[in-house]
C-alpha cells in the first residue's frame, strides 16, 4: 500500500503573522514549522504503514524552503517526500492549490490520502474536500481512527450528536482530527535517517499543469484590502453590586452572543 | 435580476437562525433562489424567491448528495453568489462546489457586501480581509454574524432532481446519537467557558453549567488541570489547545501569560474573579468583581429568563 500525507508549512502562530503589499501571507515575515494539525496526519499513516507496511510519502506544496516541513514528516518516519515547487504557484488560493496537490496525487499513484483537518495559517479547512473532488476519490472527514481491510477504509468521527462510523472504497482522501493520536517526536535514529532521504521536486510542468492554472492566474480569489483590528479599547470592570449580572447579559444581547 | 442560491435548513419546518441569516445577506444581492431538504414553510416569509425542494429520501450522503442538489440548482439558475453557513459540513460542501461550478471559494466570512465583496476575518481576527471572487463566489458565512430580517419572497416551490451519482463516495455504515460529548469541540467552539483556581476543586459544575447555557465547550487553566479538577485535555494555553471563539468567558482565571496565549484573540472576552487585580481583567471587553460561586447561577438564571 501506498500511503501518501499532505503537510503545509505555515507560520508559527506565536510569532507574528503578516501580510505582503500583495495580500499574500509574507512566509518572511515569521518562523515557519509544520503545520500542527498536519503532524497527526502523519502519525495516522505511520500507523497504517506499521499494520500493512508498504510505503509511505509526504508531500507538500510550496516554496523551495517548505522543503523543512517535509524532512520533519521524514523525520517522524515518513519514507520519502515530494515538494510541488514552483515560481507559478505563488499565491495560489484554495482553488489553485487544491488543483495541484490532486495532480500531483494523481501522479504519485498512491492508495490513500491522509491530512490534517486545516492548516494553522489560513484556516479555510477546504483544501482536504476540494482535492477528493477533483480526484473523484470518497472523503472520510475528521478520522478519530481509521482502519483498512482489503479495499475498505473505515472511519470513526464524534459528531456533533454522537458518533458516526463511516466507510469507502479506496483510494480514499482521510481527514484526521488531533483526538487521533498522538503525534510521534522524531527519535535521534529518525534525524538521521531522514537526513538520507530523498525529496524530489516537481514543477507544475511535472504535474501536467501550466502557469495560467495555478497561482494568482489560477485562483478564483482576489484580495482587494486588509484592515488591522484596531487596537482594543479598555474594557468595562464592574464590582458585583447586585445589578452586574444583568448588565453582563444585556452585554451578550447586545453583541449577540446569548 | 441575478440569483443568488442559497443553502437553508429547516427543523420542523421553520428555518433555522443561520439560514435566515443567510438569506437577509442573499436579498441585497439578488432574487434568493433557497435550496432545502424536505420543506420549509417559512422561507417565502424570509425572502425566498424559489424554494428549490430536495427530497430527503435522495441525500444518501449529507454532503456529496447536497453538492450534488447545489450543482444542479445552479447550472440552472446560474447565480452570482452562494451561500451556506460556515459549519464544517458547510464548508465541505462550499469547497466541493467551487471545483464543480469553478468558482471562488471563501469561509468564515462575517457579510458580504455590496459588489460582492466578502467579509473574512484571519489570524485569529488580527486582521480583516475583504475579498472578491472570480466568478461565482462560493461563501461559507458564519453563524451570528448579522441580524436575520423577515422580508418577503415569492416563494415558488420547485422539485430539485439530483441526477443519479457516478463517482464512489463513502457511507455511513452506523450512526450512535449521545455517544460522544454534547458540547462542542473546545477548538472549535463560538463559545468557551474557562474556569481556573478561583472556582475551586467543586466548582467545575459551574463552568459546565455555564458553559450549556451558552452553548460553549468548557476549558480549563493550567492551575485547575494541574490540581486534577478536569482533565488536561481541556487546558486552554500554550500547552494545551488554542482558541479563539466568539466569546470566551474565564471563570476565577488570574490570566498567567501562558493561559492569555492560548485565548487572547477571542472576539469577545468576559472576566469573572474575585480579585480585582488578576490581569486576566486587562484583556476584557466585560469583566465582574466578584464571587464565580454565587454570579455564575444568576447568570444561568438571567439567560433563561431572556429566552423564556
Amino acid at each position: 500500500m501506498r500511503i501518501l500525507v499532505c503537510v503545509k508549512q505555515v507560520p508559527d502562530s506565536w510569532s507574528e503573522r503578516q501580510l505582503t503589499d500583495g495580500f499574500t501571507l509574507d512566509r518572511d515575515a515569521a518562523d515557519k514549522v509544520i503545520n500542527d494539525l498536519d503532524t497527526y496526519a502523519v502519525e495516522a499513516a505511520l500507523q497504517l504503514q506499521e499494520v500493512h507496511g508498504g510505503e509511505t510519502l509526504a508531500i507538500s506544496v510550496g516554496p523551495v524552503d517548505a522543503e523543512d516541513a517535509i524532512r520533519k514528516a521524514l523525520q517522524m518516519g515518513v519514507d520519502e517526500g515530494i515538494l510541488v515547487t514552483d515560481p507559478a504557484l505563488a499565491g495560489s488560493d484554495a482553488m489553485a492549490t487544491s488543483l495541484a496537490l490532486a495532480a500531483a496525487i494523481q501522479k504519485a499513484a498512491v492508495d490513500v490520502v491522509i491530512m490534517g483537518i486545516e492548516s494553522t495559517d489560513a484556516k479555510m479547512s477546504v483544501v482536504p474536500a476540494m482535492v477528493a473532488e477533483r480526484l473523484g476519490w470518497p472523503m472520510l472527514t475528521l478520522a478519530q481512527a481509521l482502519t483498512i481491510d482489503g479495499s475498505t477504509a473505515t472511519v470513526h468521527r464524534q459528531t456533533s450528536v454522537g458518533h458516526d462510523v463511516v466507510t469507502a472504497s479506496l483510494p480514499a482522501v482521510v481527514s484526521v482530527v488531533e483526538k487521533f493520536n498522538e503525534p510521534r517526536y522524531p527519535s535521534f535514529k529518525g534525524i538521521t535517517a531522514a537526513k538520507k532521504k530523498t525529496v524530489e521536486h516537481w514543477g507544475i510542468g511535472d504535474i501536467g499543469l501550466d502557469a495560467s492554472q495555478v497561482g494568482v492566474a489560477g485562483s478564483r480569489t482576489k484580495v482587494a484590502a486588509a484592515v488591522p483590528r484596531p487596537a482594543k479599547q479598555a474594557g468595562l470592570i464592574v464590582e458585583d453590586d447586585g445589578t452586574a449580572v444583568a448588565a453582563l447579559v444585556d452585554f451578550l444581547v447586545e453583541r449577540r452572543l446569548v | 435580476m441575478t440569483n443568488v442560491v442559497v443553502l437553508i435548513e429547516a427543523v420542523d419546518g421553520l428555518l433555522t437562525k443561520p439560514s435566515r441569516e443567510l438569506l437577509t445577506i442573499a436579498r441585497r444581492h439578488g432574487s434568493p433562489v433557497a435550496v432545502c431538504v424536505g420543506d420549509a414553510a417559512d422561507a417565502a416569509a424570509h425572502g425566498a424567491d424559489v424554494c428549490a425542494v430536495v427530497s430527503p429520501a435522495d441525500v444518501v450522503e449529507p454532503v456529496a448528495s447536497l453538492v450534488d442538489a447545489l450543482a444542479t440548482v445552479c447550472a440552472q439558475y446560474s447565480p452570482t453568489l452562494v451561500l451556506v453557513t460556515s459549519t464544517i459540513e458547510g464548508k465541505e460542501i462550499a469547497g466541493r462546489l467551487a471545483v464543480r461550478i469553478d468558482g471562488g471559494v471563501i469561509t468564515d466570512a462575517v457579510d458580504v457586501r455590496e459588489g460582492l465583496e466578502v467579509v473574512q476575518p484571519i489570524f485569529g481576527g488580527a486582521v480583516t480581509l475583504s475579498a472578491h471572487a472570480i466568478g461565482c463566489a462560493v461563501v461559507a458565512v458564519r453563524p451570528g454574524s448579522i441580524e436575520p430580517v423577515a422580508a418577503q419572497g415569492a416563494g415558488s416551490v420547485v422539485a430539485v432532481t439530483i441526477p443519479e451519482p457516478t463517482r464512489r463516495r463513502a457511507s455511513v455504515v452506523s450512526s450512535v446519537a449521545g455517544a460522544g460529548s454534547a458540547r462542542p469541540d473546545l477548538a472549535a467552539a463560538d463559545v468557551v467557558v474557562s474556569g481556573g483556581r478561583g472556582v475551586g476543586e467543586h466548582g467545575f459544575a459551574l463552568v459546565e453549567q455555564l458553559a450549556d447555557a451558552l452553548g460553549g465547550a468548557v476549558g480549563a487553566s493550567r492551575a485547575a488541570t494541574d490540581a486534577g479538577w478536569i482533565d488536561h485535555k481541556f487546558q486552554v494555553g500554550q500547552t494545551g489547545t488554542t482558541v479563539s471563539p466568539q466569546l470566551y468567558v474565564a471563570l476565577g482565571i488570574s490570566g498567567a501569560i501562558q493561559h492569555r496565549a492560548g485565548m487572547q484573540t477571542s472576539k469577545t472576552i468576559v472576566v469573572i474573579n474575585k480579585d480585582r487585580s488578576a490581569p486576566l481583567f486587562d484583556l476584557a471587553d466585560f469583566g465582574i468583581v466578584g464571587d464565580v460561586a454565587s454570579i455564575v447561577p444568576a447568570i444561568v438564571a438571567e439567560i433563561g429568563k431572556r429566552r423564556a
